[in-house]
């Protein structure tokens, strides 16, 4: 398996590691369809099925998956970071 | 080569008003939870029968009422029951249940507690029951089409697999079934939060996309009304654990179950469909709530979708689990009918994925037992509207 990340379209502001992933590793990112998006380093240790930055997402930015807005980042998330409850939080439920 | 709906060869349960059952099963349905140890000892009596106990039926009202009788008698008109038993604590509740099941054509029989007793009661039922099981034996599998199915889906304990691959496998098979003529139900009213306008947008009239968003804001007024949000329980711990952070993201992947399917009705919860193509059902997204629904809605079979490994199964409807998460489908492979996780490595596409879930639906149907139905994973779950009386 060549890629780690899948993302679901190719301008999501995240993706979602298919295996485990360590701190300092560089994975490819692809699409469902297998084409090449690009190649990212983790700044953190990523688990299977949860989302890693592909941009830099800025303090109180809305962040894109599926091609929509899935929630706002409460704290900033570099490319390359582990994105989940520390640091996204949805933009429906208070 | 790609899967047909049309191809599939499916066998099932011809009964009196013309649907087909995947199963054949003589039901003891109690009215309420004073009948269960009646219900359950006739069960126990009599092989090939199976008692549904629960928890309700007492001093209930209203709406909140209604849905318990449709629920009930749901169970009993599903076309996978070819005969039922009823036992109430008193003959009226329990005739109202009979009258439904009844309407469909099948042998149906009222036994009421009160002037009788459990011994007297047990005994009457078991001598029916004994005449419903050789009814129900001497009755063969039949071939039937996929205009004649009705079936359902829902996902549970998702997480970023479900949104994916398990759920677009379901999504891209409910697109052929639905081209194909089949009668298609899926529903979690609360869980779509944040895609709401995505099932509008599916919607074939203004009027159904209306009746899902009464239902929709219905519901959020109601949590509003409570003075609370569903931060903590949506999405669920086992959400949160595989990776899904947001009722909006959980929302998009549960979406894609419906594919690109019409909606072309909306149903009350445990309502029969009116047509076939694709109804969305008003219900929970609790796993064994809504597939209780589903059941008493008249369908045969059940695809479930799971990323972390929700075990849930059903006494009246088969549940077919599908998963594309490896970690699930190496920890907890007991539980897996069709594993999806060469969909992660991009080794298998969306539509041979569709293909392995109609080829399961299709021996499942034909008799295949499911995971669920054989560790006996039988949940069955009354949907309670609001406190009884």
């Amino acid at each position: 398996m060549a890629h780690a990340i899948l993302l679901h379209e190719p301008d999501d502001d995240v993706g979602v590691a298919v295996r485990d992933l360590r701190k300092g590793e560089s994975v490819g990112a692809v699409t469902l369809e297998g084409k090449f998006v690009a190649d990212v380093k983790l700044t953190d240790d990523v688990p299977l099925g949860h989302k890693v930055a592909m941009k830099d997402l800025a303090q109180a930015k809305d962040v894109v998956e599926y091609g929509r807005v899935i929630g706002v980042a409460f704290q900033a998330a570099m490319r390359g970071a582990h994105v989940h409850t520390h640091n996204l939080k949805t933009k429906r439920w208070k | 080569m790609m899967y047909k709906p049309q191809d599939l060869k499916l066998t099932g349960y011809r009964r009196p008003d013309g649907r087909f059952g995947a199963r054949n099963y003589v039901l003891i349905i109690p009215v309420d939870d004073l009948s269960n140890a009646a219900a359950e000892g006739v069960a126990h009596n009599i092989r090939g029968t199976m008692a549904l106990p629960h928890p309700y039926g007492r001093l209930q009202f209203g709406e909140d009422l209604d849905l318990t009788f449709r629920t009930l008698a749901g169970q009993g008109r599903n076309p996978n029951c070819a005969a039922a038993i009823v036992i109430g604590i008193e003959p009226n509740w329990t005739d109202r249940i009979v009258k439904e099941i009844a309407r469909t054509g099948k042998p149906v029989a009222g036994f009421a507690i009160e002037r009788n007793g459990d011994h007297k009661t047990i005994e009457a039922a078991s001598r029916k029951a004994k005449e419903f099981v050789h009814y129900a034996t001497d009755l063969a599998r039949e071939p039937f089409t996929v205009k004649q199915l009705t079936m359902s889906c829902k996902c549970g304990e998702s997480d970023t697999t479900s949104g994916l691959a398990s759920n677009p496998t379901v999504g891209r098979t409910f697109e052929r079934l639905a081209d194909a003529g089949a009668t298609l139900i899926f529903g979690e009213t609360t869980e779509v939060t944040g895609g709401e306008d995505l099932i509008m947008q599916l919607c074939a009239t203004k009027q159904i996309a209306d009746q899902f968003k009464a239902a929709f804001d219905d519901y959020q007024h109601l949590i509003e009304s409570q003075g609370v949000s569903l931060l903590g329980s949506q999405p669920t711990e086992g959400n949160i654990r595989g990776g899904l952070t947001t009722i909006e993201e959980k929302a998009l992947g549960n979406i894609q179950k419906a594919g690109r399917c019409q909606i072309i009705d909306f149903l009350k919860p445990a309502e029969e469909p009116r047509k076939p193509g694709l109804s969305f059902m008003d219900s929970s997204s609790a796993a064994a709530e809504m597939v209780t629904l589903c059941a008493a809605a008249g369908s045969v079979v059940h695809y479930f979708t799971t990323g972390q490994g929700n075990v849930i199964g059903n006494p009246v409807i088969p549940v077919i689990k599908l998963s594309a998460n490896p970690l699930t489908v190496a920890t907890m492979s007991e539980h897996i009918d069709v594993d999806l996780t060469a969909m992660l490595r991009i080794e298998m596409n969306l539509d041979q994925a569709a293909d392995a879930a109609l080829q399961m639906l299709e021996r499942t149907i034909n008799g295949r037992l499911t995971s669920a139905e054989v560790l006996r994973h039988n949940e069955f779950v009354l949907t309670k509207l609001y406190r009884s009386a």
